[in-house]
């Protein structure tokens, strides 16, 4: 993501890329490397054995795709992780056992990681795919805005608040959504997803869940047919 | 404030091409169009607009989706109509059909509509041209241009059996008693810092993501100039009670939406086009800004609206 993303801001004006809130991630991106790779030796697991070696985690296990997130918000989780306001039994001992600096490094690791999605031109959804309205135009009447309208053009992540959703495995999303209901994930600002993630129906976790999964799939798809017109 | 680079770039590239074309001048904005609209009357909101699902498929029916679209998505006008970062949407939510939010179905049957201070009538492509004119920091599309006809097209899809020239409960913007020690902008700022921020930037130049704005600018040479009817610190207060944070309608007190309105809207934002025929500031504010706003005003020791910034909007429009 952050690849594609860095390559479009430099392609327009300069008071365009002070607007948009991409920070170049502050930690040892090598350092970083290193960690993810062998763990810190303190008690941190080789991040790899679950995420994967190139971040992309595995969805059977439910392990999320990290790979191309924004640092800030990585690094966020994994406070949030140590402290609690985001329960994980399998994430919270690793997050405690790491140090300040060892955070920062594996948050500019995984955040120079290519993601899969990146913007598109504005395109109408079709009102018969339930999973792309509420992504682009969301549900209401029951208060719920487009998801996008938080997670950017393609659920492809905006700043350093809001993470990229497509690309992410199904079972994880709906692992999330579902632990913003039950309390296990506190840690939203403002609580500005948890009031969404309460008014979505079972119905519609299914159906956004695999439209956000299937979305970097559909993308090549779309751009392949394109190619071949 | 910016006074964005990029535009002078781009005017100095396009400069040419404007000596060259015909000069016209942007639709002279004699009206006070964005007045405020009167309240709405009282009672359940009952009118439903019809399903997208729904919309025909014939040619009417791909006005209509086209309409939408550049409702939704107007930055596909940028530096042609639009001179900010703004989408119509931005301020009447879910495509304009939310009622809190000055929805397109309240507002259709009730144009063409009598303006006693201009002791005019006033259609509805005159009320979308001040939109452009103001909320978008625009040059408005020419009557009968395929914009307007789109986008009135859609609220007439929208307005699917609703009744005409009678005011719908709904219509407008939700209107919020002013507290009666009045607002107080320091604390707005407190509780912008807390609970905006996080979308409209610290700055208010809102965020982009690859080129496409996501969250709008607020002030700034991105956001709706001096004109606009969300520069007034009322009308402002009853959008943000009802509609903001984003996801959180009604989550805010009257009192806090008006500290918040006030603070917003005490800052710089693009010139009022009307000033471009007025002969100063005082004569601007006193002739159009007879309302609950910071125009003219003195903010920490500068006073608001004194410049000659008017955003990225050239003033005219090239043929
Ligand atoms: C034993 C398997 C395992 C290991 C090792 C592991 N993780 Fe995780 N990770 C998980 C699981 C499972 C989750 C989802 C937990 C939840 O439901 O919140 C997760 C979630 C995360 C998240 C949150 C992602 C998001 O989108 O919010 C981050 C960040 C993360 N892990 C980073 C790391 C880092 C960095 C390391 C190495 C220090 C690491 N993980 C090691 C299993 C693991
Ligand atoms: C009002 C803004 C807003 C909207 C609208 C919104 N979200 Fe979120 N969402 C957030 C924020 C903020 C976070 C990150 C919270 C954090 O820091 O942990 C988030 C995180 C998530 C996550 C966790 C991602 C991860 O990597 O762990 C999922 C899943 C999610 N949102 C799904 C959705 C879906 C589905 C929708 C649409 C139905 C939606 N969101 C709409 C604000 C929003
Ligand atoms: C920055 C916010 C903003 C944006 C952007 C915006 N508007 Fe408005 N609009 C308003 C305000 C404020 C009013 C007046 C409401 C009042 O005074 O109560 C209004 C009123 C209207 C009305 C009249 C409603 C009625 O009931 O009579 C129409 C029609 C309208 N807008 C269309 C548009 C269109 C079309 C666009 C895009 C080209 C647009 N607006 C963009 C803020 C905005
Ligand atoms: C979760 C992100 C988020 C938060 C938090 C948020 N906004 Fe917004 N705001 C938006 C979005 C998105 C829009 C455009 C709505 C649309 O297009 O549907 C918007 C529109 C607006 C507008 C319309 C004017 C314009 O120029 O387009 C105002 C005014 C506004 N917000 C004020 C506020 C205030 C005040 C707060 C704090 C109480 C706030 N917002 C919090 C996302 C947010």
């Amino acid at each position: 993501m952050t690849k594609t993303m860095r390559a479009a801001l430099s392609l327009l004006a300069v008071t365009v890329a002070l607007n948009t809130g991409v920070a170049v991630a502050a930690g040892d991106t090598a350092r970083g490397e290193n960690i993810a790779t062998q763990g810190n030796g303190a008690g941190a697991l080789a991040c790899t054995t679950c995420h994967g070696p190139d971040g992309k985690g595995n969805a059977a296990a439910g392990f999320p795709d990290i790979a191309g997130l924004n640092a800030d918000y990585l690094s966020k989780q994994l406070h949030d992780y140590a402290e609690g306001t985001r329960k994980s039994p399998i994430m919270q001992p690793f997050a405690t056992a790491l140090t300040e600096d060892d955070i920062q490094s594996l948050s500019a690791y995984y955040q120079s990681l290519q993601s899969p999605v990146s913007a598109v031109a504005y395109r109408a959804p079709d009102p018969a795919n339930q999973g792309e309205w509420l992504a682009l135009r969301g549900d209401w009447d029951n208060l719920i805005p487009a998801c996008n309208q938080c997670h950017g053009p393609n659920g492809m992540g905006v700043g350093n608040s809001f993470p990229a959703l497509a690309g992410q495995h199904a079972s994880y999303l709906k692992g999330q959504i579902l632990a913003w209901r039950n309390g296990t994930r506190n840690n939203d600002p403002n609580h500005l997803m948890k009031g969404i993630a309460d008014r979505l129906s079972e119905q519609q976790i299914s159906a956004i869940t695999e439209y956000y999964a299937a979305l970097p799939e559909q993308l090549a798809g779309q751009a392949e047919e394109k190619e071949n017109r | 404030m910016n006074l964005c680079k990029s535009f002078l770039s781009v005017a100095a590239i396009s400069l040419p091409v404007l000596v060259v074309s015909t000069l016209v001048h942007a639709a002279e904005p004699e009206v006070d169009y964005q007045k405020q609209l009167p309240a709405a009357p009282e009672g359940q909101i009952t009118f439903e607009p019809p399903q997208e699902r729904d919309i025909p498929d014939n040619q009417y029916g791909d006005m209509v989706r086209k309409g939408r679209d550049l409702f939704v998505n107007t930055q596909q006008l940028r530096g042609k109509n639009v001179f900010n970062g703004q989408n119509c949407v931005n301020c009447h939510l879910d495509a304009g059909r939310i009622a809190s939010s000055a929805p397109m179905w309240a507002a259709f049957g009730m144009y063409p509509a009598y303006r006693g201070k201009n002791d005019k009538v006033n259609t509805l492509s005159e009320r979308l041209q001040g939109c452009f004119t103001y909320s978008m920091n625009g040059i408005p599309p020419e009557a009968g241009d395929e914009t307007l006809v789109a986008m009135e097209t859609y609220f007439h899809w929208l307005s699917t059996g609703a009744p005409i020239n009678q005011a719908l409960p709904g219509r407008g913007y939700t209107k919020l008693e002013k507290p009666e020690d009045g607002y107080d902008r320091e604390h707005g700022a407190k509780l912008y810092t807390e609970q905006c921020a996080v979308c409209h930037g610290d700055d208010g130049s809102g965020q982009e993501v690859a080129g496409q704005v996501v969250f709008p600018p607020l002030w700034g040479d991105g956001a709706y100039n001096w004109g606009a009817g969300m520069h007034r610190v009322n009308t402002a207060a009853g959008f943000i009670k009802a509609n903001m944070p984003l996801g959180k309608p009604d989550s805010l007190s009257n009192q806090d939406a008006w500290d918040l309105a006030a603070f917003v809207n005490s800052h710089e934002r693009p010139q009022d086009p009307r000033r471009r025929n007025q002969e100063s500031l005082d004569s601007t504010a006193n002739t159009f800004h007879n309302h609950d706003g910071f125009y003219g005003k003195e903010v920490e020791g500068k006073r608001l609206g004194d410049h000659d910034n008017y955003g990225e909007n050239p003033g005219v429009a090239s043929k």
